[in-house]
């Protein structure tokens, strides 16, 4: 029986047949429906999915007229920290534009969160300034809510993670809401200086990493920076999959946040205002890449069906099905572009 | 898209008529090229006297009929409309 070449959910590699590539298609695919209560994906969409895991090309790519946006998260971080190379955040925007093609990129600090930003805030909108005379693909400002930050010793707020195991329960509710309220002064104030320094956008990035008071911050400022700055885009990428609820109590606009799967994030999203949500699955590396990526297009494809705005998956290490592992194997990261704009619809990644 | 908050059909369809070419245009390089050379929108190549950063924003601003936050500041700056 044939067998054809994959990988594990941690990028290494993996021969699989037919049936076992099917049946770890279909158990993916159940996950889903199973955790998340997601809509399964039919015969055809399956049937799909397995042509795009079996084709003998080591990269592939989407067919005509199925292209999406290819946007940047920790847009400036990649090139002249992660990869060291000696150029400046100005330059490594022209290079995504003019040599990558990138269709947006994002000017960010080294330090990714909105917290830490506060105290260069405006020589951070000086730069995106400069960078906008330069610039004619869309440039966004992006950073985390990162709401772990105001605890102490960092932050003047008890640790909700330490009180929880207490049985504070009060407490560590408590200690959230007052976190949440001072992250949103923080995001309205260094996100007002960059719609006012004419950044295109804001890039609200790993909201909800520490749970539903994370994502109410990032959506509270995202409804105050639309009133103010109504043609300032924004857009917010999610932490995970499934909002955790650390707090458990927390509503926006009537709507608990707490559990909410990307069918529902994206409702909450576009209720603040948020023009563009970036989906985020989860990989789980002890499956394979077929498991994974037959998961993720589920969420993604339902996702779709229900969004009033553009939905960007996260397709990158340990997410969108893509296996975790610092370099991308673009025999995987091509795969799931495919599979994700081609059966789950989505508008770009 | 991004200023709209369009899904991405809608956006393509939206600029291929302001383009005045077809949806299929806008991923053919070759054709894309020709079009921006000829609208002077800014090319990934640059040329003599060719339009780049904020005078293509600007220019792309009108073709598409949408409100750029930098060149809005831009203008805001030069103390005039352009």
């Amino acid at each position: 029986m044939a067998e054809y070449f994959t990988r594990m959910g941690d990028g290494e590699a993996l021969w699989q047949s037919e049936d076992e590539l099917r049946a770890d298609v279909e158990a993916g695919v159940e996950d889903a429906v199973k955790r998340g209560k997601a809509k399964p994906l039919d015969d055809a969409d399956i049937a799909h999915l397995m042509d795009i895991l079996k084709m003998p090309e080591k990269n592939v790519s989407v067919e005509r007229g199925c292209e999406g946006i290819h946007t940047f998260d920790a847009g400036t971080l990649k090139l002249p920290i992660r990869s060291a190379v000696p150029v400046s955040r100005h330059v490594t925007l022209l290079i995504h534009e003019r040599i990558l093609c990138s269709d947006t990129m994002e000017l960010c600090n080294t330090d990714y969160s909105f917290k830490m930003v506060k105290n260069c805030a405006p020589e951070e909108a000086m730069q995106m300034e400069q960078a906008q005379q330069d610039m004619i693909m869309p440039v966004f400002y992006g950073a985390m809510p990162n709401l772990g930050l105001y605890t102490k010793p960092d932050g003047q707020f008890d640790n909700w993670a330490e009180l929880l195991p207490q049985g504070k329960i009060k407490e560590a509710m408590d200690a959230q809401e007052g976190a949440a309220e001072q992250c949103y002064e923080d995001m309205l104030y260094i996100s007002s200086l960059q719609a006012e320094a004419g950044a295109c956008g804001i890039q609200f990035d790993t909201a909800g990493a520490s749970g539903d008071a994370d994502l109410l911050a990032a959506l509270k400022t995202t409804k105050a920076l639309k009133e103010k700055y109504p043609d300032t885009c924004v857009t917010m990428g999610m932490a995970n999959e499934f909002t955790l609820g650390m707090h458990g109590k927390l509503e926006f606009e009537g709507d608990k946040l707490a559990g909410k799967y990307p069918r529902d994030q994206v409702q909450s999203c576009a209720k603040a205002g948020v023009d563009m949500y970036g989906a985020v699955i989860n990989t789980n590396s002890s499956r394979s890449f077929a498991w994974n990526l037959a998961r993720s297009v589920t969420y993604v494809k339902e996702c779709t069906e229900v969004a009033t705005i553009p939905v960007l998956v996260n397709a990158g290490m340990g997410v969108g099905g893509i296996p975790l592992s610092a370099v991308a194997p673009t025999d995987a990261t091509t795969r799931a572009s495919k599979a994700l704009l081609e059966i789950g619809k989505a508008d770009g990644l | 898209m991004v200023m709209k908050g369009m899904r991405i059909g809608e956006a393509k369809k939206y600029v291929a008529d302001k383009l005045h070419c077809d949806v299929f245009d806008l991923t053919d390089s070759a054709k894309m090229k020709e079009i921006r050379e000829s609208l002077d929108l800014g090319t990934v190549n640059d040329r003599p006297h060719a339009s780049y950063g904020m005078s293509a924003k600007i220019k792309i601003a009108e073709l598409l009929d949408i409100k750029i936050p930098s060149v809005e500041l831009f203008k805001k700056k030069l103390g005039a409309a352009l």
